[in-house]
């Protein structure tokens, strides 16, 4: 056995060491929690890392799970070691090849970092619904606990595949595995060679596909073969529990560490037990160890191979003395009898007692815990414990089958009481909380802090993180556990002796201090000072500090970022005042370390941030203080209610809480059964995030529209209105005369929604109106938020009261008119300067009062539909997008599930409405049938005479007047749009999307087209452009973008435009219009920037300008309509090139950054983009050129309302 | 016809230099400079600032959304062996010297004398036969003092002059209260060369929209006169090399700076105005010239009409202003 090297690593990044090392082939998708696992294969693929056979893995990405699976499939059928890495839905599409591999007797270990399935909610965090979903799929499954356990069990489940023939999951939980930083041993490439046997390796090449030996694979059976085929796999799953077993023994003989199938921990004379699998069973093997040494009579299993199961090895493990089981799951079986692994032990048991193998039967419970990443404590399990001591009132065992813990049921009453104050935390642990912002750095630095302390021998540390919703001004806290013995306590912090606050403002929002330890160390970034702070505290957060004898410790961190040219980032100040009073290292020696880290993180970036952050350490004891702590909780102020009081009844009750941190509270009464709930919260969620913001110059204004189409958050209203409208306004409230001809009594204000405004700045950029006197100034400029704050609540309450803008009247078809039709998407939470929400809020702003969309999952389904709160919202008359979110890879057939039903249910209105015409009236119904509905007002003659129907068909007792009430609203032309981000349009999606287009229905897509997954954090697509630079594309993008829109046209019945609204709004303005009109299928394309660009967001728009400047991104349209009366459908709407390409793309790093890593290729690559570009800009040119008698006649379309 | 020449200790087949311009910034541009005749080619400047912002920018663009949202830690795949701030400069040196048989002299351009000077030495051990010294330093804080000033050219030019043990010019402001006190004192420091003169990028402002105009107008011949003013007053009373850029236009401007004393020529905006190949046109003119007035080589006519050599060094002094004064409007 060689010397152990320690590190700190977390589940995906332990388990991927070892997974490709033991491989030849990795075919990957990404999928939360698992990308990082096919990130880092990519990753050392391209930097030529080699396996343990000297040679580098293929890593190749692939258009879904599905696929990915496919791929996997066809190596291993070719011979190949092959792997690769998913979760959740991946898993799902993966489900037809895992029956295929399986039944094929593949030899491969597919690494699943486990997750929740969507169900009436998506979640990204962890369960196991996805692994419980594969049961039946052949595949062995094998569970891991924990960060150590998955690295060891990727090489246990690769050596026992070979042997056994069974394709494995190796699973670990998400997030609480796959993302927890911890200390391990890592496994050295003699040790894996020595499991691995190249007998075996050679072996599972020979069974590949081979023409010099031919056979055949795959074929179809009939009733008189299949099923004795299916039979003739038995013995080799009847093999794989001793075969595992035997590679834990040969494991645990080269490195000690011993693993058994089922592991038993407890007394060998309990009576309670609890069985379960993945890092729950961590928890309670320690909460186990904790109550044994007070005498408890207890012990727990925990599962490893779960399938093949081994009764056998589960009633060795269980002791005899054992009468009463609890099985805990992660997962919940509606409607089943139990959850699988209950089912299992039940049989196994009943048959072990049936075959003498076993004495007693058990009672025996089952339970769930842990649902998408719910905090599983030792107090839970020790109420699961507690259960199995219910007694009824004879005496007779009394524990509730199919309890839940962790929740308040107060529907079903299946939830067990939970002594909150119970915890075995040892008492060497140092447990640390940090609340940070995404943008600060925190997570970052105490990654480091994490490995700073856990390098020396002896030290142990644990890491784990949490976010929240936002992808702009996300909270970031931050779960540090650090020891002299290993960390084993996969939960959240309780009770924390450190606790340090990174952002001021947090302590408005938050109780923070709930989680501090009496006499423990409050750390916190204040712009008050030493002197200050302490008055600047909330009365209630004083008298927190007071009654748990708290330290307070101040810095003002921002400020020394800001001095040593850091920005906003104040990690490394944070971190050296953490080192420098927890203790937790000697001061000198945490320095060094300190600095160490940041060589070794920040060296890559440049000798000039190396010194910023060595500034900052440097610059940092001198600026904090310990506060003298009061006797007395002095403040006057304290915290604001977090919504208004006016909000809705569901605001107050259930978002409010979790808003506040307080969601796992709530009841499950309070939850909707279905996922629906309300529209438009996003309202009462003031984040405040910005410290400056936009500020109107009046006067200045030329009232053009430009600032509001442009904003990506909705915070830029406009109204005009009667100068009687003013009376009772602010002082402070700012008008302007309307400056348009025929309207002299007219104002016009333009009102900045402040609280909800990220700041990116979009909207100065986008003002064209600068003073004639004043350099610099616009009719928009920056200006600090806090001094107006007040004044501006004043505002917002009062503009609100201003009359909405009556549609009839506003003209659609310039920016300027747009301006003043309600957004109904505001206040989302996706980046600031977000490239895709302005197209999502001009959607909403046209046609959101009849729109039902139909989201595919991905940032827009993030943003716009992840709780706390709602961004879609309605409009005063209760009217507003209807929206839903199905999965990533179907949106196009969702949304064309919504045509179909809208259809047949149009039908079946005009079908009622006529043979009820004789009672109705004929030339009533006759309108109502026949009235166009295009322009605004036409709709809202249609919404009159729908409310007259309504009145009418109420005085009607037929069921022919209730049929039609109950579709009465199809009336009113809707308006079905499919949504989604080039992930799914371009790859995952692609099949179905192609076939919505073709099936010539009237949908419209709008595909937001940031040229990557931007949700999972920037891999290529097939739309990412040549020489870009994209995760699994890290050498640059070697072929161009895939041309959806000239795919689309092909059709020839499909309206399709190319658009950028930085380029020309206008003509983003006519393609969603005339996408909207047309009754057959649309499809617009839109260029959205994205952070994974690497510009300055405030420069989206400009950026935009330039892709359509340099002919990368021609804006076109392409209309169907404009054939059928005599004119060329192809309308080319940007001018010839006047920029070269380089002066576009070199403005992001994702291009520019090649040429910092691989300079030749990347100067390659430019003139080919450039060739591309041109070659592109001329066959749309000669497309243009062309009559409309040129094209093709396309297919016909569907009328809307046809069936 | 012998044209060679030194320039700060480097043996020159002639006394034209091509200076720091886009053309110097590509090797094609090198070789062609080379093939026009060019002595010695001076690269573009290595910009301080521009190293140190570009890294700032890669920091705050890619890093600026780590790890504040569970679904990606990241945004941009990891960047392993990034070729950091100077690695193409240093690829150029490289690249320059193994295609080209004439020197090539680097050039940095900074305002303090903190981490970048480090770069110096990397430009060295890239090959780089000689080092030019760009201070482009605008004192714009009132405060300073022009001794301060003054000293912060010394620092730079003396921490360069540690780490480097190639020879080192330094391109001089013409803004000093006493350009030979100032010129002596950097001899004194290490300068093996003195430039003249930097011409400071001087803004102009639109009165439309009320906007500072960013932008750079090539040299002319008429402003040859100032560099040509000192060089004259320098010639002949420093060790260091003297190299004359600014207003070369023609062979004549050529001439008249040899004539003052400058040892070296330097030209950037005739090249990029007619091509690399207005090199050559610059030699023929000047050995022309000389072969017209039957000079045999350069050095006979180098200096020939600084202050030193005239018969009446008062030309180049105040008096000559007054005369010009006294007689304008009467030529």
């Amino acid at each position: 056995m060689s010397a152990a090297v320690r590190t700190t690593m977390d589940g995906n990044t332990a388990t991927a060491y070892v997974a490709y090392r033991v491989n030849e082939v990795c075919a990957i998708y990404p999928i939360t929690p698992s990308s990082t696992m096919a990130e880092l294969a990519d990753q050392w693929s391209a930097d030529g890392l080699q396996n343990i056979w000297g040679n580098v893995p293929v890593v190749q990405e692939m258009q879904s799970e599905g696929g990915a699976a496919g791929a996997v499939h066809g190596a291993l059928q070719s011979g190949a070691m092959t792997t690769t890495f998913t979760s959740s839905q991946g898993l799902m599409l993966m489900l037809p090849n895992l029956f295929k591999i399986a039944g094929e007797l593949n030899a491969t270990v597919f690494h699943v970092a486990a997750r929740s399935l969507a169900t009436s909610a998506l979640s990204i965090f962890g369960d196991h619904s996805d692994v419980m979903a594969c049961r039946t799929t052949g595949f062995a499954l094998f569970s891991s606990a924990n960060v150590q356990e998955a690295h060891d069990s990727a090489l246990i489940a690769e050596a026992a595949t070979l042997a056994a023939r069974v394709p494995f999951i190796h699973f670990f939980d998400g997030f609480r595995t796959s993302h927890e930083l911890n200390t391990l041993e890592l496994l050295s490439d003699d040790a894996m060679r020595a499991m691995i046997s190249n007998d075996l390796v050679r072996a599972h090449r020979a069974r590949g596909l081979n023409p010099e030996h031919p056979f055949v694979r795959g074929t179809a059976q009939n009733p008189d073969t299949f099923f004795q085929a299916r039979e003739a796999v038995s013995p080799y799953y009847e093999a794989v529990p001793a075969i595992v077993d035997a590679a834990m023994v040969k494991f645990g003989e080269l490195t000690g560490r011993r693993y058994r199938l089922f592991e038993y921990v407890g007394a060998p004379d309990a009576t309670r037990v609890l069985i379960l699998m993945g890092s729950g069973a961590e928890t309670a093997r320690e909460t186990v160890k904790a109550l044994e040494a007070k005498g408890e009579k207890i012990g727990v299993v925990q599962v490893r191979l779960y399938r093949p199961f081994s009764a056998a090895h589960l009633l060795a493990a269980l002791p005899a003395s054992v009468t009463a089981i609890a099985v805990l799951e992660q997962a919940k079986e509606a409607g089943g009898t139990g959850e699988p692994l209950y089912l299992d032990v039940m049989a196994t048991l009943a048959q072990g007692v049936g075959a003498g193998a076993r004495v007693t039967m058990p009672r025996v419970i089952g339970g769930r815990y842990g649902l998408s990443s719910k905090d599983f404590t030792p107090a839970m399990v020790k109420a699961a414990f507690d259960e199995l001591l219910q007694v009824d009132a004879k005496g007779g065992f009394a524990g509730r089958n199919s309890f839940t813990v962790g929740i308040n049921d107060d529907v079903f009453y299946s939830s067990l009481a939970v002594d909150a104050g119970f915890s075995i935390e040892p008492a060497g642990t140092t447990c640390a909380v940090f609340y940070g912002l995404g943008a600060d750095g925190t997570v970052g630095a105490n990654k480091n802090s994490a490995k700073i302390i856990a390098e020396d021998a002896g030290r142990y540390a644990q890491g784990y993180f949490v976010y929240d919703s936002h992808k702009s001004g996300a909270k970031t806290v931050s779960h540090l556990r650090f020891g002299s013995e290993p960390i084993l306590a996969p939960y959240l912090i309780a009770s924390a002796s450190f606790v340090a606050c990174h952002q001021f403002s947090f302590l408005e929002r938050q109780d923070l201090l709930r989680v501090a330890a009496p006499g423990g160390i409050f750390l916190l970034n204040s712009p008050y000072g030493k002197d200050g702070t302490w008055d600047a505290l909330q009365q209630s957060v004083q008298q927190a500090i007071i009654d748990k004898k708290l330290r307070l410790f101040v810095i003002d961190a921002s400020k020394v970022a800001r001095d040593v040219g850091l920005g906003v980032r104040t990690n490394t100040v944070l971190q050296t005042c953490f080192f420098a009073i927890s203790g937790v290292l000697p001061r000198d020696e945490a320095l060094r370390h300190i600095k160490e880290a940041i060589r070794k993180t920040y060296s890559r970036k440049g000798e000039a941030i190396v010194a910023k952050n060595f500034a900052a350490v440097d610059d940092t004891l001198a600026q904090l203080f310990e506060v003298a702590v009061p006797a007395l909780a002095t403040s006057t102020h304290d915290l604001p209610p977090i919504v208004a009081a006016s909000a809705p009844d569901f605001v107050r009750r259930v978002t409010a809480r979790m808003l506040v941190g307080r969601g796992d509270d709530i009841p499950v009464s309070l939850i909707p059964a279905d996922g629906t709930f309300p529209s438009g919260t996003s309202a009462y969620e003031k984040r405040n995030i910005a410290e400056a913001v936009p500020v109107w110059e009046a006067e200045l204004c030329i009232q053009c529209g430009q600032c509001s189409f442009v904003c990506p958050h909705s915070v830029i209203r406009s109204r005009t209105y009667d100068e009687g409208a003013l009376a009772g306004a602010p002082a402070s409230f700012k008008s302007a005369p309307m400056n348009a001809r025929g309207t002299p009594e007219a104002r016009f204000t333009l009102q900045f929604y402040v609280e909800d405004c990220t700041g990116c700045g979009l909207c100065i950029e986008a003002c064209p109106s600068l003073s004639p006197r004043e350099p610099g100034k616009k009719a928009i400029n920056l200006a600090d938020k806090a001094p107006i704050l007040m004044a501006e609540r004043g505002n917002i309450a009062f503009f609100e009261t201003l009359p909405v803008n009556d549609r009839a009247r506003v003209d659609f078809a310039n920016v300027r008119g747009v301006q003043y039709l309600e957004p109904l998407f505001e206040f989302s939470g996706a980046c600031a300067g977000c490239g895709e929400t302005p197209y999502l809020k001009l959607l909403s702003q046209l046609f959101g009062d009849r729109a039902q969309i139909a989201n595919a999952t991905g940032c827009s389904s993030i943003y716009g539909g992840s709780l706390p709160v709602t961004p879609w919202t309605k409009n005063r008359e209760g009217r507003g997008p209807a929206w839903s979110n199905s999965l990533f890879e179907d949106n196009a057939e969702f949304g064309m599930g919504f045509r179909l039903a809208a259809d047949k249910h149009l039908a079946m209105a005009h079908a009622l409405l006529t043979r009820l015409s004789p009672t109705l009236g004929e030339g009533f119904v006759q309108d109502l049938l026949s009235a166009p509905q295009i322009r605004e007002f036409e709709l809202m003659a249609q919404r009159v005479r729908v409310a007259e129907l309504k009145t009418r068909l109420l005085a009607i007792d037929s069921e022919d007047a209730r049929d039609l009430l109950s579709v009465i609203d199809h009336l009113v032309r809707r308006s079905i749009w499919i949504v989604g981000g080039d992930g799914w349009a371009f790859d995952i999606g692609y099949g179905g999307l192609d076939h919505v287009l073709a099936s010539g229905r009237n949908v419209n897509v709008l595909v937001l087209n940031t040229e990557l997954y931007s949700n999972t954090g920037g891999q290529a697509s097939k739309a990412t452009p040549l020489g870009a630079v994209a995760k699994f594309a890290a050498a640059g993008k070697r072929v161009p973008r895939k041309d959806l829109a000239l795919l689309a046209i092909a059709y020839g019945n499909v309206y399709v435009a190319q658009v950028a609204m930085g380029a020309n709004a206008q003509q983003t303005l006519d393609a969603f219009r005339e996408a909207e009109a047309y009754d057959g299928p649309s499809l617009i394309i839109a260029y959205s920037q994205c952070i994974a660009h690497g510009i300055d967001m405030r420069f989206g728009m400009h950026q935009q300008d330039l892709a359509v400047a340099c002919g990368y991104w021609p804006l076109i349209r392409f209309n169907p309509e404009m054939q059928r009366v005599g004119h060329s459908p192809f309308q080319l709407d940007s001018p010839r090139p006047t920029i070269a390409f380089k002066e576009y793309a070199y403005n992001e790093i994702r291009y520019s950054s090649l040429a910092r890593t691989l300079p030749e290729d990347a100067a390659n690559l430019l003139v080919e983009a450039q060739a591309a570009v041109v070659a592109k800009y001329h066959k749309y040119e000669e497309l243009a050129a062309l009559d409309g008698g040129r094209f093709p006649p396309g297919l016909p379309t569907v009328a809307t309302g046809a069936v | 016809m012998d044209l060679s020449t030194r320039y700060m200790g480097l043996k020159l087949k002639n006394p034209m230099v091509a200076s720091a311009s886009p053309l110097t910034g590509t090797l094609d541009g090198i070789r062609k400079l080379e093939d026009a005749g060019a002595a010695a080619i001076v690269l573009p400047s290595l910009f301080q600032e521009e190293i140190e912002a570009e890294e700032a920018r890669y920091d705050r663009l890619t890093e600026a959304h780590d790890e504040s949202w569970p679904e990606a830690a990241t945004s941009f795949p990891v960047m392993t062996e990034v070729k950091l701030g100077p690695h193409h400069y240093l690829e150029l040196v490289r690249q320059a010297r193994a295609a080209t048989a004439i020197p090539i002299i680097a050039s940095l351009n900074g305002i303090t004398n903190k981490g970048w000077i480090a770069y110096a030495k990397s430009v060295e051990q890239a090959g780089a036969q000689g080092l030019e010294l760009n201070v482009y330093f605008i004192p714009a804080d009132t405060t300073l003092s022009g001794a301060a000033v003054e000293q912060r050219y010394l620092d730079i030019l003396g921490a360069v002059r540690l780490a480097v043990s190639i020879p080192v010019a330094v391109k001089l402001s013409p803004y000093f209260s006493s350009i030979g006190h100032m010129a002596l004192a950097l001899q004194e420091a290490g300068a093996d060369g003195l430039v003249l003169f930097n011409r400071f990028y001087q803004p102009d402002l639109d009165i439309v929209a009320l906007k500072v105009l960013i932008d750079l107008k090539l040299s002319e011949a008429n402003e040859i006169r100032l560099p040509l003013l000192w060089l004259a007053v320098l010639s002949g009373r420093v060790r260091a090399s003297l190299a004359a850029t600014t207003g070369v236009s023609t062979s004549d401007e050529v001439v008249k700076y040899l004539l003052a004393g400058a040892d070296v020529v330097m030209t950037t905006s005739s090249l990029l105005r007619h091509g690399a190949g207005h090199m050559a046109v610059l030699l023929a003119g000047l050995e022309s010239w000389l072969a017209a007035r039957e000079f045999s080589s350069l050095a006979a006519v180098r200096g020939i009409m600084s202050q030193r050599k005239l018969a009446d060094p008062q030309a180049f002094e105040r008096a000559n202003y007054i005369k010009i004064l006294q007689t304008y409007g009467h030529s």
